[in-house]
């Protein structure tokens, strides 16, 4: 479902504006990036969080944001559904490109980029709806014309809820257990079928057997879904990821405020094996807080 | 972790065992509690005294009105002191009708006003809004009366009332409604009452609204909502609750309003009708415009008024506060 997506369906983000325009500003990219970051800055207000970010996030494969408290790791994450534009005095310089579109261009929806690009928060945060309204959510205000008991269906038993909430489909989400709830978010995450799946955290208030579940059910979600998950656990990107990138904060010289930075992305068995960077190392050695 | 319990914090052997006695005395700070405690409870029972107090002397006060007028007291809409006779029905049903107009045109205004400032207006907007509803709520309600009586009344009669009752007060259904052409009425009053609430239930209603989660805007707008789609499906339904008692709140305080409903509303006893532009009377107008010169069984009478309008407001928030709960446990699927 997934399956290489078409730049006639990418340009469809765009609102207004005529298609040949568009179509000449994409230029030819490999179809296996999902996402390209070039020299990405953001800021809140006049703070710099995050400076001079590049990476290539690749389809079907999970990417790990590890580094410490502060280091912009989530900030980037929320850049690639235009979260940060929910946050007043939010800014981006550089290039987020998703399939060659830029998605900070202006005539980009950010609403039909949510679409696309589903997320998972920290908290497990279901509408004190049903069970099945809250998967339905997403696919009702899409307008979609399928069969909503389809779906339903077949985002809950795509995220291993099914068996444990066919029964109760009616009943409140709000008495599932922490894990159960998490699990439901990425439900309703893939009923409206993103590509990609980002995950900031989503393990943190979460045991570790519902921990390991969730971890599970990311490398079932691999086979169709691109996941961009941030985490303060290593040993949780040890384990899932495919690519890791660690970040670190830099305290700028002019202030005592920090800004995040990229210092090293590359496969998980890299960095975690033998990483290039020394900071790398010593964060992974736990030798740096 | 090889940290045995003993090496948490504390060094072996700083405290001797024979200590452990002392946890049987009381300390001072147990004293302190035990007095806040009853400070608490008197005070929560004075509260319960008092209007322990209230309803049994108004009772009383009332009570040879309630004897010589029974049932009827409730049920006839005929008020002629003079005579002796003392029906209250007119009175309630202004009261109920001009608060009811008064929930219908305040309600979506200040929903509005609270979704707007904490959802879509920039800082540097909220602020100033805040402020001005905050000022509204702390003019006095006699204030209002007087602007009413003397602008709003005059105008509304003859350039609005009359030419929209010419227009389709001959009309069926609508006309039932929209007849009359008197300044002062139900309707004025209704008005009058509707900018009184409205700040307080944009206070209440943006304050719940406070309250959702960012984690619940967030998951709507992750699932690409737009920010209606947000606030429809995410905010409203998370502080409906608390929204239905911001409103009970409001109906609460226009029911129980006074001088601004009196000078307004044209004092017009007996008048039932569907007629919004008619002249009407409301409980607590009637008791503030005819107790100075009251006395016997009128005295009784105007007194009683005030029990059935006391009984009527504890009624509107007994059921608010089941609603809120009702509200409540289904969201929290209880």
């Amino acid at each position: 479902m997934t399956e290489g997506i078409t730049r006639e369906e990418t340009s469809e983000l765009m609102t207004g504006s005529a298609p040949e325009s568009t179509e000449a500003a994409i230029p030819a990219v490999d179809p296996a990036t999902v996402f390209d970051v070039r020299d990405l800055d953001v800021f809140y207000g006049n703070f710099r969080a995050v400076r001079d970010v590049n990476l290539e996030i690749r389809q079907r494969e999970i990417t790990a944001f590890i580094g410490p408290s502060g280091c912009g790791k989530s900030t980037v994450l929320r850049c690639f559904d235009r979260m940060n534009d929910l946050i007043e005095g939010a800014r981006v310089e550089g290039q987020v490109l998703y399939h060659g579109v830029d998605l900070y261009d202006p005539r980009i929806d950010p609403v039909e980029v949510r679409k696309r690009i589903g997320m998972v928060f920290q908290k497990p945060n279901p509408f004190p709806k049903s069970i099945y309204d809250n998967i339905a959510f997403g696919p009702r205000i899409a307008g979609t014309r399928a069969n909503l008991d389809d779906i339903v269906e077949h985002a809950l038993r795509r995220s291993a809820l099914w068996d444990e909430v066919k029964d109760r489909l009616k009943k409140s989400a709000m008495g599932l257990s922490g894990g159960q709830q998490q699990r439901l978010c990425i439900a309703r995450a893939i009923a409206v079928e993103p590509e990609v799946i980002l995950m900031d955290e989503p393990c943190s208030a979460l045991d570790p057997i519902a921990t390991a579940r969730i971890e599970d059910l990311m490398q079932e979600l691999k086979s169709e879904y691109t996941i961009i998950i941030v985490t303060h656990n290593m040993q949780q990107a040890a384990r899932v990821s495919d690519r890791t990138a660690f970040f670190t904060t830099e305290v700028n010289p002019d202030s005592d405020t920090r800004t995040g930075r990229l210092v090293e992305f590359a496969t998980t068995q890299k960095i975690f094996s033998a990483p290039d960077d020394e900071r790398t190392e010593n964060y992974i050695t736990g030798r740096f807080g | 972790m090889a940290i045995g319990h003993t090496e948490l914090g504390v060094t072996p052997g700083a405290r001797s065992g024979g200590d452990a006695a002392s946890l049987l005395e009381a300390t001072s700070g147990r004293r302190a509690d035990r007095v806040f405690r009853s400070v608490a409870l008197l005070a929560g029972l004075f509260v319960l005294a008092i209007l322990g107090l209230i309803a049994t002397s108004t009772t009383r006060e009332a009570w040879p009105a309630f004897r010589s007028e029974g049932l009827s007291f409730l049920t006839s809409s005929t008020w002629i002191p003079a005579e002796g006779k003392f029906g209250a029905l007119a009175f309630i049903y202004g009261t109920v009708l001009s608060s009811v107009l008064a929930l219908l045109l305040a309600v979506p205004v200040s929903l509005g006003i609270a979704l707007y400032a904490n959802e879509a207006a920039p800082s540097r907007i909220r602020r100033p809004i805040i402020y001005v509803m905050d000022l509204l709520a702390a003019i006095p309600s006699v204030v209002y009366g007087l602007w009413g009586f003397i602008v709003l009344a005059p105008f509304l009669g003859p350039s609005v009332y009359a030419p929209i009752n010419d227009a389709v007060g001959g009309w069926p259904v609508i006309g039932w409604f929209l007849n009359g052409s008197s300044g002062r009425s139900f309707m004025t009053a209704g008005i009058i009452l509707a900018i009184m609430i409205t700040p307080i239930v944009t206070s209440l209603s943006r304050e719940v609204i406070a309250t959702v989660p960012q984690a619940q805007r967030e998951a709507a707008y992750g699932m690409g909502a737009t920010r209606w789609e947000m606030i429809r499906l995410a905010v409203l339904p998370w502080g409906r609750g608390g929204i239905v008692g911001a409103v009970m709140l409001g109906l609460g305080r226009a029911m129980g309003e006074t001088i601004a409903v009196a000078l307004v509303i044209g004092s017009q006893p007996g008048q039932i009708t569907t007629h919004l532009f008619e002249a009407g009377d409301s409980m607590a107008a009637v008791i503030v415009n005819q107790f100075g010169e009251a006395s016997g069984n009128h005295r009784a009478a105007l007194v009683g008024l005030g029990v059935v309008l006391f009984l009527v407001t504890i009624i509107v928030n007994v059921s608010a506060r089941a609603i809120v709960a009702r509200f409540d446990r289904r969201a929290q699927g209880i």
